[in-house]
């Protein structure tokens, strides 16, 4: 009896002694670091964090990126889920495809584009056997920041697009299919059945994908530091240069405190806002 | 008017034979079901008439038109599904408003039709509830009161009743068929339950392996049925099939003779369990194995001259496992089969 009912901590200890000591204790030691400044508590850090150049720059270019990319996703996830649940035959190895970019690690992401989009790329390679224009362009440079933007934005797409995917076609997936045809029954056409059947009863799934997407992206720093280095900055690269550059941990806890604080913004807005009471659910 | 007329439709997937050249004719207002094993294609048929499924060959006429290739909401009619499929996230009002909406309905007209169709299904105490909240039975007359919401022309229902149990399901049968018969609605109805086909349709289209048995009114369909599957299928307990050799055109076993018209050596007499007498002497010799009283009456079930049989006795009867019995089938009343094909002699089928 003892046994048995001992039994499920015993098999939870292991996890909950690793999160413990890999994940509780390191934060509690970054709001600690945060908050201090040579062993004395101080919001010194605070205030150098918000005095610094990079700052408002930083979290103006991480809003503008999570406002241009997530929304993004979210549609063309939505529109590559609809068009597999289409199809007949062959629809596996499409959805295979096109979750490769889920495979390779966002440092290589970046690299990748980085590869298309650097001054003897492949994007001006191409454009200039087109005669479009006379040398290399530096599509990445601080000078050309709209450019620069339209790069990350691209790369963040291509690599993180796919975990919107999966969610949404295995959420399409629990969708009985009776729902469209009654729907179809009774007059709706495609795009009413799509905005009055499909898209509430998928509202969980767009949910969950919306969170996971978004706390990423706030912590999206690989890509941006592949593509441009420091002329794009973002929270965590400022967070990496201030502990590796500047090697000042303590702002760089600080960095790192807000963009969870962000984050966790972020999930509480979106359970409140695509909250599905029970009586609603299937 | 809003007559099906259903055009030598055929549906193969792939190789395999769904339907096989079927064609059918639904009159204005009538109540048709389409009864079968699971398998047999009546479901199949069902969708083609709706437009979720498209058919290989043939056409379907509702009130006249061709709607071969419309979709669905083109065709004019409503369907109840066998999962009900009310929709989780909207009341029950916007359910059975669904329909009203999407035509485009005026909101005092959505109100009106809404709540007549909620009276006529008892539903009225839910409009304000979500689907979650309900019973199986109610969201069964959820997904009624949306169909008969917009008024089709045309009802179609794929085994409305299956997911209910016993007594719900005999509860809503009766209702179903008061709430049509005065609408008025050209239904269609696809089950496997013969106990429902018989009490519900005004005629029963028997199904089996992608073909049409047998089309007639419940009662001709019970009493002479075309085929041996049609007479096994409906009614409860199945039609009796003891097979009988022939000399000199007549059928005799044991001491029963019967004079039949067929160029064969042994034909098979079709006899319901009600249509047969027990007898002092003479007749079918009856091997009694097993008694079964179900109220009304008692059913007996054993073997003449080793083959199943099933007889329905007065309750009251005093008989024992192991007795022999003699029977006399009501002549008139027996159905006599071609072994050879199955069918019913002396019948157009």
């Amino acid at each position: 009896m003892t046994n048995n009912r001992l039994l499920p901590y015993l098999l939870i200890a292991p996890a909950t002694v690793f999160l413990v000591l890999l994940f509780v204790v390191p934060l509690v030691q970054t709001i600690a670091l945060a908050f201090m400044d040579n062993g004395v508590a101080s919001l010194t850090n605070f205030r150098k964090m918000a005095g610094d150049l990079n700052f408002g720059l930083s979290i103006g270019n991480t809003f503008l990126l999570v406002l241009a990319v997530i929304p993004l996703q979210i549609c063309m996830a939505l529109v590559m889920a609809m068009m597999i649940q289409k199809m007949d035959k062959g629809r596996d190895l499409v959805l295979w495809i096109w979750i490769i970019p889920l495979g390779i690690s966002d440092l290589a992401a970046g690299l990748v584009w980085l590869a298309i989009l650097q001054d003897r790329g492949y994007v001006n390679t191409v454009l200039n056997m087109l005669g479009l224009v006379d040398g290399p362009v530096n599509w990445l440079s601080y000078e050309a920041p709209v450019s620069l933007f339209v790069g990350v934005v691209l790369a963040e797409v291509w690599r993180a697009t796919a975990i919107v995917l999966v969610i949404l076609v295995a959420g399409l997936q629990l969708i009985p299919k009776e729902y469209g045809e009654a729907a179809e029954i009774f007059g709706a056409g495609p795009w009413t059945r799509f905005r009055k059947i499909t898209l509430p009863l998928l509202k969980p799934s767009i949910q969950s994908a919306l969170i996971l997407r978004t706390v990423l992206a706030f912590e999206v720093f690989a890509v941006v530091y592949a593509l441009s280095g420091r002329n794009f900055p973002v929270l965590v690269g400022e967070a990496y240069a201030w502990q590796h550059v500047n090697q000042n941990n303590g702002v760089a806890a600080v960095y790192a405190i807000l963009v969870m604080a962000i984050s966790l913004a972020a999930t509480v807005i979106y359970i409140r806002a695509l909250r599905t009471p029970p009586e609603m659910q299937p | 008017m809003s007559g099906i007329r259903i055009d030598a439709i055929e549906k193969r997937f792939g190789a395999a034979r769904a339907l096989e050249q079927l064609t059918l004719d639904v009159e204005d207002g009538e109540f048709l079901a389409l009864l079968g094993p699971s398998g047999c294609g009546k479901t199949t048929l069902l969708r083609i008439i709706a437009g979720l499924e498209t058919q290989t060959s043939g056409r379907i006429f509702i009130g006249g038109r061709d709607v071969s290739a419309l979709p669905p909401r083109e065709r004019g009619l409503a369907m109840v599904f066998q999962n009900y499929a009310v929709f989780p996230h909207m009341t029950v009002y916007e359910n059975v408003a669904f329909g009203l909406r999407m035509k485009g309905a005026t909101a005092a007209e959505v109100n009106k039709q809404v709540e007549r169709a909620a009276g006529l299904l008892h539903i009225e105490p839910y409009l304000e509830r979500y689907p979650a909240k309900l019973s199986g039975g109610q969201r069964q007359r959820v997904a009624v009161a949306r169909a008969l919401a917009v008024q089709p022309a045309v009802l179609l229902m794929d085994e409305p009743l299956s997911n209910l149990d016993a007594l719900l399901r005999l509860e809503m049968r009766s209702e179903l068929k008061s709430v049509l018969n005065s609408s008025g609605t050209t239904t269609v109805y696809v089950t496997h339950d013969q106990t429902e086909a018989m009490g519900l349709a005004d005629r029963i289209a028997v199904m089996h392996q992608g073909v049409i048995e047998q089309i007639d009114r419940p009662q001709a369909l019970y009493e002479r049925p075309a085929t041996r599957f049609v007479g096994g299928f409906v009614g409860s307990p199945p039609m009796n099939f003891i097979d009988m050799p022939v000399k000199a055109g007549l059928a005799r076993l044991g001491d029963f003779t019967n004079p039949v018209s067929t160029g064969r050596d042994t034909i098979t007499a079709g006899i319901r369990a009600e249509d047969i007498a027990v007898v002092e002497r003479g007749g079918l010799p009856f091997d009694v194995m097993v008694c079964e009283p179900l109220g009304a009456t008692l059913l007996l079930t054993g073997r003449v001259a080793g083959q199943l049989a099933r007889v329905a006795v007065r309750p009251d009867a005093v008989v024992a496992p192991g007795d022999r019995l003699n029977l006399e089938p009501s002549p008139g009343r027996i159905v006599w089969i071609d072994p050879a094909n199955g069918k019913a002699i002396g019948q157009a089928a």
